[in-house]
């Protein structure tokens, strides 16, 4: 019963036989088959709606004059003034929250991964980042609050003449912003200590070479991909949040700068960001001008858009390189 | 000196070349403390290692074949870089246990997963040729009641992440319409432990997870939960490859049980496996079936020399 | 001492360094909770803890609190803000499983059910979705959801069965439900379909070898394996939902209102208010010592959530584990 003689050649089918039919699988089955269609695509078909929408106002309203005039004097924005000074707030909350997030975030993650004693206190710090990644911003803002009202820190901000310490500037704000890059900085960069392979690190020991020098050498620039992944996320997340510049930087739209020195300030000094000038120009806040409120927030969706697709970028040519893939948080 | 000290001589590397050099030169030296080396000298029959197992005993008195099961007419598998099968034609009884042999990359375990149309699940695969459960082409049949006859088994063990009971009731489970009771489930989930030779182990321990298992067990558990529903026949790919000689030797014992119930087909790279299981072999290289016979016939009287070469090993 | 900072330092010294440096954040955490409970002590000391209970109009006591002087009497400090409990309870309940339900189908859907294309457009929107910022959210609903629901939901003869007691605008329930699910699931969906897809491949071929639909083994097979995962980004959502405060706050309505679900239906566009709007919506009357005590109660219980929570999704997943093969 061999097969030696040579078969005829037959045409192939390709594809599957006959398949069970839908019709008769059991009745959960096909309800879980009918909904999952109809709310995948709801899903789908929302999303493509919301960023449609807001590109389609945006369009409409936002205009390069927007972005390079200052708001008007006052608070209602309805005939003139565009958002030079929320745009640079941002960008300067930005900053701040950036340069205080990374060396805590970095030095952190550091320790945790390559020296972790005593164990208690590497969980005490993981632990931490934790329920600071688990706090809403608006208990971080309050706190924010408390603190800079203290008088200890009263040069961070104005002080009234009845000695009250106001509590709310850019270097407040920028605090607490710091805290909420925290997480995704020191989580991206914890996973790409963590996924440094035991090789590299043995290899420099072997040369004779201290921890720390490692650190420094070997470690730290190759998790640079990391960083810059988790230092986006961060990024992505300060310039949407709301919450805290509403509670820590004043109800004035432009710049207000709080004595004399010039950069200190304005650090001083309240203002606004680009989240808090579409909140006051809502009906929520002030509710004059609804066209500047969308242009705004089309611009900040196109700039959370932007830092998305750096994080797509990073996380593929970090790919190509190494084999490694970046662990990326969403939150 | 006595002739066990002939066997052996224990000596030093350094003292091996200082009496060399010694005999050369006529002279003894005492030798430094260096870790020695045993030279074997070999002047009788070797022992045997271990006493000869009793290979015979899983194979039991061969009854005559049953009703044939599965019939290839004629496959042919192709997938989008290379034909994995060309042109097999087989049959497939009831009470028999099939080998697949053949080096690796020769087509048998497509062949094998194409009996359960498994073969679907990869995109672009295309087939010729027909293959008939009991007079029924597979490929008009339902897939999911193809699949209810003829179970698989997999190379690496793959228990659900339920508890035991789950995992050998889950067949039964899906393919009642209603949801059975678990004191109607229960009798046949014992018996198919029984007949998978697991139950004795598990007996008290039916609720806890299935991943706590060893490897022998999990397959067996595997094997349970394939022949729970009563299917027709029963593939196996590899099943031993992944699993340490006990559990190997007990799987095999199994197999040769099920088989008066079941037709069973087995893919398998050990040689000395299928010869200790099967009943009928299938030799297949590089997708063309060379042989296909007894496992008398192929092993001991083959008559393609492409099959005499690898059952004598000169290729794998 | 230059010389001392430049030359290449010692292990041990950079590993105090850097221990030192990562304490500062364990002592940052601390701190927050410790400021915060000290500011929120006034209102549950005046109070006991009936403030999380029923009685009165929160929106009066908190006018009472604004206009009240820098050293109020005790009494200015009552305070029974379960209205604004209710009001998150109510919200976070809704969403949440509505978000998880939405998730783990739209979950199905990209990574079993969609056509390829579908598929490649869907992920980076859904993953877009998930990093728009709340306002953005909060400025849809209270130009476009809220006067839709407004003008075109809600009937005439819905707002006169409730004009005795509140005013229907459209900003309530139902748009801040609807929109916080919206917010919460994208996250979730990310975090399902990272888990359906490193659910070994073995499992979903065993099942189907048995004869299981391709539907059926995910549903029976998969679902089950990733339910760890399905956890996590439930409470990652829950805790998210909570501490919404500016999108709750831009269209829940200006009123700390408690929906009533005698009235029925019309519940849903009854306006809401929620512990975390309330801080925004009365972050200006801050500086009101009872007032501030007050909000600052709210926050602590926020905080408290959020700790009850993360301990509480860790606790849940620990007996699942016992049925995974992998963590």
């Amino acid at each position: 019963m061999s097969a030696w003689a040579p078969a005829p050649q037959q045409e192939l089918t390709t594809g599957p036989g006959r398949r069970s039919s839908p019709l008769q699988w059991r009745w959960i089955d096909r309800l879980a088959l009918a909904f999952a269609w109809i709310i995948g695509l709801a899903l789908c078909a929302i999303a493509a709606a919301i960023v449609i929408y807001m590109g389609y106002r945006g369009v409409q309203y936002l205009r390069p004059s927007l972005i390079f005039s200052r708001p008007a004097e006052g608070t209602t924005q309805n005939a003139t003034g565009g958002f030079l000074d929320p745009l640079l707030g941002t960008v300067l909350l930005t900053l701040i929250a950036v340069v205080l997030a990374l060396p805590l975030a970095v030095a952190s993650a550091l320790w945790i991964a390559e020296y972790g004693r005593p164990s208690w206190l590497a969980r005490v710090v993981e632990s931490s980042i934790e329920v600071v990644a688990g706090t809403p911003d608006i208990v971080i803002a309050l706190f924010g609050l408390v603190i800079f009202q203290l008088h200890l820190f009263a040069p961070f901000s104005f002080t009234a003449s009845g000695g009250a310490v106001y509590g709310r500037s850019f270097i407040a704000a920028g605090s607490m912003m710091s805290l909420i890059a925290l997480p995704p900085l020191f989580t991206a960069t914890r996973d790409g200590l963590n996924a440094v392979p035991a090789q590299m690190r043995e290899a420099a020991f072997a040369l004779g070479k201290t921890r720390i020098a490692t650190i420094r050498r070997v470690l730290l620039p190759s998790v640079r991909s990391n960083i810059a992944t988790g230092v986006t996320l961060g990024v992505s997340r300060i310039i949407g949040d709301t919450a805290i510049v509403v509670l820590l930087l004043a109800p004035t739209l432009r710049f207000e700068s709080q004595g004399s020195v010039p950069v200190v300030g304005l650090l001083r000094g309240t203002g606004s960001t680009l989240t808090t000038y579409v909140y006051d120009n809502s009906p929520a806040g002030e509710g004059a001008a609804p066209q500047k409120a969308y242009a705004a927030a089309c611009l900040l969706l196109l700039f959370v858009l932007a830092l998305n697709l750096i994080v797509a970028r990073i996380g593929r040519s970090q790919a190509d390189a190494t084999g490694l893939t970046v662990a990326g948080a969403i939150v | 000196m006595t002739p066990e000290s002939m066997l052996l001589e224990e000596i030093s590397p350094a003292e091996a070349r200082d009496r060399d050099q010694d005999r050369d030169s006529g002279r003894t030296r005492r030798s430094p403390a260096v870790p020695p080396v045993r030279t074997i000298v070999v002047d009788r029959a070797p022992l045997p290692v271990a006493p000869p197992d009793d290979r015979e005993a899983v194979r039991p008195s061969r009854g005559a074949a049953g009703p044939e099961r599965l019939r290839v007419e004629d496959l042919r598998i192709k997938f989008p870089e290379r034909e994995a099968v060309k042109s097999v034609s087989l049959s497939i009884h009831q009470g028999e246990v099939l080998a697949l042999i053949g080096p690796s990359g020769c087509g048998k375990t497509s062949l094998l997963r194409s009996l359960n149309r498994l073969t679907e699940l990869t995109p672009g695969a295309s087939r010729g040729g027909r293959i008939l459960l009991d007079g029924d082409d597979i490929h008009e049949l339902e897939d999911t009641k193809l699949r209810a006859r003829v179970a698989m088994v997999f190379q690496q063990p793959n228990p659900f992440p339920m508890s035991i009971f789950d995992n050998v009731a889950f067949a039964l489970r899906e393919q009642s319409r209603k949801r059975p009771r678990r004191s109607e489930l229960e009798p046949l989930v014992v018996d198919a432990l029984r007949r998978a030779g697991l139950y004795e182990e598990v007996r008290d321990e039916l609720d806890k997870p299935a991943l706590r298992l060893s490897g022998g067990q999990q397959q067996r558990l595997c094997i349970a939960r394939a022949i729970a529903p009563r299917p027709e026949v029963l593939l196996m790919d590899e099943p031993c490859s992944a699993l340490d000689p006990i559990s190997t030797k007990t799987i095999e014992q199994l197999i040769g049980e099920l088989r008066r119930e079941l037709a069973v087909v087995v893919v398998t790279h050990n040689l000395a496996q299928a010869q200790r299981i099967a009943d009928k072999v299938a030799f297949m290289y590089l997708g063309d079936l060379v042989e296909y016979g007894t496992a008398a016939d192929v092993f001991h009287a083959p008559r393609a020399e492409r099959t005499r070469d690898y059952v004598r090993g000169a290729f794998g | 001492m230059r010389e001392r900072l430049l030359s290449p330092w010692p292990d041990h010294r950079a590993e105090r360094l850097l221990g030192a440096v990562s304490l500062l954040v364990g002592a940052i955490v601390t701190a927050m909770i410790v400021f915060v409970a000290v500011h929120a002590w006034p209102t549950i000391e005046h109070n006991g803890l009936s403030w999380l209970g029923p009685g009165g109009n929160v929106d009066e006591q908190f006018s009472r609190m604004q206009a009240a002087s820098a050293h109020p009497a005790p009494a200015v400090y009552h305070l029974r803000a379960w209205p604004l409990i209710y009001g998150t309870l109510l919200t976070t309940g809704i969403a949440v499983p509505l978000a998880l339900v939405v998730a783990v189908l739209t979950s199905i859907f990209i990574v079993e059910l969609a056509p390829a294309r579908l598929r490649a457009f869907a992920v980076p929107v859904i993953r877009l979705l998930a990093s728009v910022p709340s306002v953005i959210y909060g400025l849809l609903g209270v130009l476009v959801l809220v006067p839709f629901v407004g003008n075109h939901i809600i009937s005439s003869a819905d707002k006169a069965s409730v004009q005795n007691t509140v005013e229907l605008t459209g900003a309530g329930l139902l748009v801040t439900v609807v929109i916080l699910t919206v917010m919460i699931t994208p996250i979730m969906i990310a975090l399902i379909c990272e888990a359906l897809a490193s659910v070994p491949n073995s499992w979903r071929e065993g099942a189907i070898a048995l004869g299981l639909n391709p539907l059926r083994a995910i549903l029976a097979v998969t679902l089950r394996a990733v339910r760890p995962a399905i956890v996590a980004a439930a409470v990652l959502a829950t805790a998210r939902a909570l501490g919404e405060a500016i999108m709750v706050s831009m269209v829940s309505g200006s009123r700390s209102f408690s929906p009533r679900p005698s009235d029925g239906i019309v519940a849903l566009f009854e306006p809401v208010r929620t512990a975390a709007s309330a801080i925004v919506d009365f972050r200006e009357g801050i500086a009101a010592p009872a007032l501030g005590s007050s909000l600052y109660a709210l926050a602590l219980l926020l905080l408290f959530s959020a700790l009850v929570l993360s301990v509480g999704g860790y606790l849940i997943k620990l007996p699942l584990r016992r049925y995974q093969g992998q963590a």
